[in-house]
């Protein structure tokens, strides 16, 4: 239990480093990096709207085909989508989908264990698992073509409420605190360790871990407002907009506009 | 004319642990202040006391003749110009420091405080350099060394151009070249009618911040003077436990007696 927890929450710290690694994409001279934030957050986020409207399967690949090109044409590495996005969204949408083939009725194209397989069956969940593909597929290039600083000025420029951003803002940059506790008490308990302990041991020891979290996490917490307040936070965070739209903002905004009204028209 | 803080026969308890007990103190405007003493003293107590984010459980602390009091602070037309007037920084970086960027992070106190859009701008753009963080602008906090968080954290209130000053641990945690620019910072920063009060307990620093030493002991006042009369005064820094003893043995003979760096000192 203890070595799964241990290993999980190295396993976090891994992926939080890779996330901040990430942000040299966020860096490169690209399509997507070239707009707008606030460009970028609406134009990706009509395309997943789009998707998820969207019922044809050529659309959803028309989708799908855009958000490739937009990778290649932002600097994306395919590798890096292939194995963070498609491989591990195949595998959970895969699971769900899986039933789809042998439920749904309809004409009945091969047989396996005696249970049917359906071309109506085999058609939704091929539908499914592209949706979720392209969609996931958009929202990453989001994240991955954009520092995460600018995500949040973007959602705070669109009017999104002040309060919501304040707390996204924070949980992003108390998370990197905590996991970085977190790694120094396993590294600490490591250090002081011999032998194997026993499992009740070993589970009483993640419970107080935990515990012990959770108490410096409240403790930080409480610390943060108190140094918000010392600078006058009165309970609503006041906030500066600094973005400028060009023409060539505006050109991609109404680019992803006119895609994903379209396609959400023709997946109809 | 009163005197810029009025501390009479405060207590504060942390859940029933006393951290003053009973303290009185006069700070007066333009006053450079150091509250020396060991860990668990009650110098970031002082300091929370001194910024209304505690209120004392018993005896009373005034800002310029008025009680700091919970019905005071919460009144915009006190409370504003008392924030503006009065700015704490904290020991640790990490927990002032949580906006996205460190433009962000320097435009928080005054925007909060409401400030106009131009004059947000002007101030922010103007302490950056002042401090030497333009190059800075817009990385995220959590990105940066020790040195630079302290820095960023020392502008985003040096930002309002504050009347007092509260400093707690200024240089604790710093390496010796960042140490002494922080030193360097508060020193440029001090204006006649500026008025600086830190928490430390680092000797060697404090004939370089200070005027005044109030030494710390279990939650009260024991002993206050000039630089030089408390640096001199060895029994009482070993009593405080800002000193140690050192313990030699010449052949058959040991013998112990204090061991103190300062500025201008190193004494055996």
């Amino acid at each position: 239990m203890s070595g799964f927890l241990e290993s999980t929450g190295m396993g976090f710290a891994r992926a939080i480093t890779q996330a901040m690694l990430s942000e040299k994409t966020a860096r490169r001279r690209g399509l997507l990096q070239s707009l707008d934030p606030r460009v970028r957050v609406v134009g990706l986020f009509s395309l997943v709207l789009a998707v998820t409207l969207a019922r044809r399967f050529a659309v959803v690949a028309a989708l799908f085909a855009i958000a490739v090109l937009l990778a290649l044409c932002s600097r994306v590495n395919l590798l890096t989508l292939v194995k963070r996005v498609w491989l591990v969204v195949l595998a959970f949408t895969g699971v769900i989908a899986l039933p789809a083939i042998f439920v749904t009725p309809g004409r009945a194209i091969a047989a396996a264990g005696g249970v049917n397989i359906t071309e109506q069956g085999l058609r939704t969940a091929a539908l499914l698992v592209l949706r979720v593909e392209t969609a996931v597929t958009f929202t990453t290039l989001l994240v991955l073509c954009t520092p995460w600083t600018e995500v949040l000025k973007a959602l705070r420029a669109l009017h999104l409420p002040k309060e919501a951003i304040t707390m996204l803002a924070m949980t992003y940059r108390y998370v990197f605190l905590l996991v970085e506790t977190t790694t120094q008490m396993f590294e600490s308990r490591r250090s002081r360790r011999v032998g194997v302990l026993p499992a009740a041991e070993q589970r009483r020891m993640a419970a107080r871990t935990a515990g012990v979290l959770l108490s410096k996490s409240m403790e930080m917490s409480n610390e943060v407002y108190l140094a918000m307040q010392s600078r006058g936070f009165r309970g609503e965070v006041n906030a500066l907009s600094e973005f400028r739209m060009t023409m060539w903002d505006y050109a991609g905004l109404l680019a992803f506009l006119l895609t994903g009204g379209l396609a959400a028209w023709m997946g109809k | 004319m009163p005197p810029l803080f009025e501390l009479r026969e405060v207590c504060f308890n942390y859940d029933g642990i006393a951290a003053l007990r009973g303290l009185s103190l006069q700070i007066t405007q333009g006053e450079r202040v150091a509250l020396l003493g060991a860990n668990g003293s009650g110098k970031s107590t002082l300091l929370r006391i001194l910024d209304g984010l505690h209120l004392p459980s018993q005896g009373v602390v005034s800002f310029e003749g008025v009680a700091l009091t919970s019905e005071c602070l919460e009144d915009d037309r006190f409370a504003l110009p008392f924030r503006r007037r009065v700015a704490l920084v904290f020991p640790n970086p990490d927990m002032q420091l949580f906006n996205p960027t460190v433009f962000d992070e320097v435009a928080f106190a005054p925007l909060q405080l409401q400030w106009p859009k131009e004059k947000v701008m002007a101030a922010v753009n103007q302490t950056l350099e002042l401090m030497g963080i333009s190059q800075l602008r817009d990385r995220p906090p959590y990105r940066l060394s020790s040195g630079e968080k302290k820095r960023v954290a020392l502008a985003s209130v040096i930002v309002l151009d504050p009347d007092v000053l509260l400093l707690d641990e200024p240089t604790a945690t710093l390496d010796p070249r960042s140490q002494s620019q922080v030193i360097d910072l508060i020193q440029q920063w001090k204006g006649s009618s500026k008025t600086v009060v830190t928490a430390t307990h680092q000797l060697e620093i404090v004939e370089d911040i200070a005027d005044r030493i109030c030494v710390l002991q279990a939650g009260n006042i024991a002993a206050t003077g000039t630089p030089q009369e408390i640096l001199n005064h060895h029994e009482l820094l070993l009593q405080a436990n800002l000193v140690h003893a050192h313990r030699h043995s010449h052949g058959a003979v040991t013998h112990s007696h204090p061991h103190i760096h300062t500025h201008s000192k190193h004494e055996h």
